[in-house]
């Protein structure tokens, strides 16, 4: 009896399957965007989604594609929740995606082996798995355009430099204020490491991440603690709630650093207080580039996006309009190297290996200043690239300093390690036969 | 007409104590197998994958808490927990022990979860109800805690991400990327199908007689002599065996990798509530439940569009979304209104009805 029920999955799901899959014109490529718009992380997710959106909908409106196909478009809800991004990922599957951005480590982890079976790349524009930025470990995983360890060894070297040299931090203390899962957790190994050879003391506060938005327990032992800098890896409400903790418990808000996540309205909610607050961020704030403009133009103005005309713009929708730009260079390279137009996720790869987005290329598309350069290998899928620290000024971000190169052979002892236990963690791992182009 | 009980007379006692005296339920629930087995070579990827393998690793865990809930009437808000537990062991025991057969290890991950789960259980001997939830709600902080602490767990994996290595049964991958949804779904549902029956057994029996008279009862219970102290216990490791069994699936050949947040206190209260909707104290109702909570969205996120489409109205997917949720929660308002029991005594209603149809008397 326990079975019957099966009978009615089977014909609900019988029924979809049927549904499923509308016909792909041939000459177009399928791009599905993994975007939340719902649940705890919707407030971060939004604009993210808006401007991946956005970016490749101008693409279509105004070149008709990218180099002359069509961009078929499809978000698929996946609420920040692992469970709904496996299942995006299915259902987007068998519609030859030319590659998935889950936007979750917690979405990426499960995908990562998948990609090489299914021949789909993968992009987790920095986060997801670090280890990845190994091109000869894992062909099919893009993590550009710099990892976690990447950007806490700037962070430090800032400080550090703040202090007028990196010996100088020696006795201080710094607190490391993150949230308890092992994307928080990840560079705490670095941490430890840099704390020990340049001898400053490291407090950790992790946040757990049921009480991300509860978080005086936290900043009262931060009070006991006294630490001379904060260094916050957070993500969702956890970082608006840090600001607005932060501000409220008299921490000098202008000795409190995080990595790349936070939005404006993390920092606003911590009110005239946050004034002070500094974060890394890799590209511009502000719609003043051409690409922008002419989203502006030919899809905010035509009613064709779901943001409202003030939020273009904003740090985390240009985060998403990044992540897009990523997705269409990856292609254009694609059919430059392959020379076909239609290309597939095998091509897009290889595509993305050939990444090379230099001043000239930038300005070509309009983005000119808009990032520093980003060039993938075959061994780098990440790039490694520096990023600059920006200021909160009450109202919005103001950059401050140049880019900062991260401590490469550090970061280099870290990523070797854990590539390597990866692949022999999970034995069978296969070796890369993917053949590598040689450099454009 | 359909279910005539007529003709089929019980001659000894074994006939009358089978689980399915009807005939008609016999091939009935024969041809329900046959067409899952067949559903693997001719249902779809995504069919498979993405609907049918979590439906019946959530079903297998809806059995596990129902055990305890259903049963016992013992309320746990751990189940998330101890399904991490079985997961965790599984990984450890494979990677420790990669020559000896992965399926093994999925049933043997079970027992780890069943001693954790006991262990739990203790209070259960002296609060009920509300006060026991809160209990089994303190497991479950304290072993999600366990699970991101301690990276032994995970063989100090920096990602702290636990991920399914290649696995074989009979030369053929069942876990790992390589593994096809086909293989992982025969898997999944030969396991299923062969605790379900174990379950049936065991609630059908002396075991299950003795859990249920302590929900009904339990001083009488225990003035009938049934010792309060191991059946509580026993309900508390037989329920957290099959949650461990299902978290093991549900990482190693449903997701193929996870992190611990997978088994956070909204896992518990998903198994939780597809009891409740399911039947309390009903197997079939597990499955019932497993596919209203689960399978019901999936279909809606489909159907949705598809209805909207022909009226000009093209709607986003984060739109799809809340309706998904508005509808499944109504239909849940709606179900526990129409039958507080779960879909499982509708279900029963519905034979009932078929037992006299077409004479309505």
């Amino acid at each position: 009896m326990s079975f019957r029920k099966i009978g009615f999955g089977l014909a609900a799901a019988t029924m979809l399957a049927g549904l499923a899959l509308p016909a792909l014109a041939q000459d177009s490529v399928y791009v599905p965007l993994f975007t939340y718009r719902t649940g705890p992380f919707a407030g971060s997710g939004t604009p993210i989604a808006d401007g991946m959106h956005d970016y490749l909908r101008m693409l279509n409106e105004r070149d008709g594609g990218i180099g002359g196909v069509k961009l078929v478009l499809e978000e698929c809800e996946t609420g920040y929740d692992t469970k709904k991004g496996v299942e995006c990922y299915e259902s987007v599957k068998g519609k030859n995606p030319v590659i998935v951005n889950p936007w979750s480590t917690g979405i990426t982890l499960p995908l990562i082996p998948r990609a090489s079976v299914d021949k789909i790349p993968i992009l987790s524009m920095a986060y997801g798995l670090s280890a990845s930025a190994r091109g000869d470990i894992f062909p099919w995983v893009f993590n550009p355009p710099a990892t976690y360890w990447d950007g806490l060894s700037m962070i430090v070297k800032y400080i550090g430099e703040k202090e007028g040299g990196l010996e100088k931090l020696k006795g201080k203390k710094i607190g490391f204020l993150h949230l308890d899962a092992a994307f928080g957790k990840e560079p705490i190994p670095l941490l430890q490491e840099l704390a020990k050879d340049i001898g400053f003391e490291v407090a950790l506060y992790p946040v757990a991440a049921q009480d991300m938005q509860n978080q005086s327990s936290q900043w009262l032992s931060a009070r006991r603690d006294r630490p001379d800098y904060m260094i916050m890896w957070g993500w969702g409400s956890m970082n608006g709630a840090a600001v607005k903790e932060a501000v409220r418990s008299g921490y000098p808000i202008d000795k409190f650093y995080s990595v790349w996540w936070p939005g404006e309205d993390d920092a606003r909610s911590g009110g005239a207080g946050a004034k002070g607050f500094k974060m890394l961020n890799w590209h511009g704030v502000g719609a003043n580039f051409p690409a922008l403009q002419d989203i502006q133009k030919h899809v905010v103005d035509k009613g064709l996006s779901k943001a409202p005309k003030d939020k273009v713009g904003e740090l985390l929708y240009n985060r998403g309009v990044y992540n897009s730009l990523l997705i269409a260079e990856g292609i254009a390279q694609a059919q430059k190297v392959t020379g076909k137009k239609v290309v597939t996720g095998e091509d897009v790869r290889r595509g993305m290996e050939n990444i090379k987005l230099d001043p000239a290329r930038l300005k070509e598309l309009g983005l000119e200043g808009f990032t520093d350069q980003l060039v993938l290998s075959c061994a780098d899928h990440n790039g490694h690239r520096a990023a600059f620290m920006q200021e909160w000024d009450g109202t919005k971000w103001v950059k401050i300093s140049n880019p900062i190169e991260p401590m490469t052979d550090r970061v280099k002892g870290q990523l070797e390690a854990a590539a390597k236990d990866y692949a022999e963690k999970n034995a069978g791992w296969p070796k890369r036969s993917e053949a590598c182009d040689k450099a454009s | 007409m359909l279910y005539r009980e007529a003709g089929q007379f019980k001659t000894n006692y074994v006939a009358d104590s089978a689980i399915f005296p009807l005939r008609q339920d016999r091939i009935g629930l024969g041809l329900i197998i046959i067409a899952a087995y067949a559903l693997a070579f001719m249902g779809s990827d995504f069919l498979l994958q993405a609907v049918l393998i979590p439906f019946l690793v959530f079903s297998l865990a809806a059995i596990g808490l129902n055990i305890l809930t259903g049963y016992t009437g013992l309320l746990s808000l751990g189940t998330g927990a101890f399904m991490g537990v079985g997961a965790y062991a599984c990984y450890k025991l494979m990677t420790a022990f990669p020559g000896v057969n992965v399926i093994v290890w999925i049933f043997v991950s079970g027992f780890f979860s069943a001693a954790i789960g006991a262990l739990f259980g203790l209070p259960s001997l002296r609060i009920k109800g509300f006060y026991l939830a809160v209990a089994t709600l303190a497991a479950q902080f304290f072993l999600q805690w366990c699970l991101i602490r301690i990276p032994w767990l995970v063989n100090y994996n920096v990602s702290g991400a636990l991920d399914a290595p290649l696995r074989t049964l009979f030369g053929t991958p069942i876990m790992g990327p390589n593994a096809t949804p086909q293989t992982r779904y025969l898997v999944v549902l030969t396991i299923v199908i062969l605790l379900t029956w174990l379950a049936s057994n065991l609630v059908h029996g002396r075991i299950g007689r003795m859990w249920i008279a302590i929900r009904d009862m339990d001083l009488a219970a225990e003035l009938m002599g049934i010792r309060p102290l191991q059946t509580k216990l026993l309900a508390f490791a037989v329920s957290s065996y099959y949650c461990g069994v299902a978290g093991a699936l549900l990482v190693f050949l449903w997701y193929g990798g996870a992190e611990y947040d997978v088994f956070n206190i909204n896992q518990s209260f998903f198994i939780l509530f597809m009891v409740i909707i399911g039947g309390l104290g009903s197997l079939i109702g597990s499955f019932f439940g497993a596919a209203l909570i689960f399978i019901l969205p999936i279909v809606l996120g489909i159907v949705l569009p598809a209805i909207l489409a022909p009226f000009g109205l093209s709607v986003g997917a984060d739109v799809i979304e809340h309706l998904r949720f508005m509808i499944v929660g109504a239909l849940i308002i709606f179900f526990l209104i129409v039958e507080p029991h779960g879909l499982a005594r509708l279900w029963q209603i519905g034979k009932q009805k078929l037992l006299v149809w077409p004479f309505p008397y």
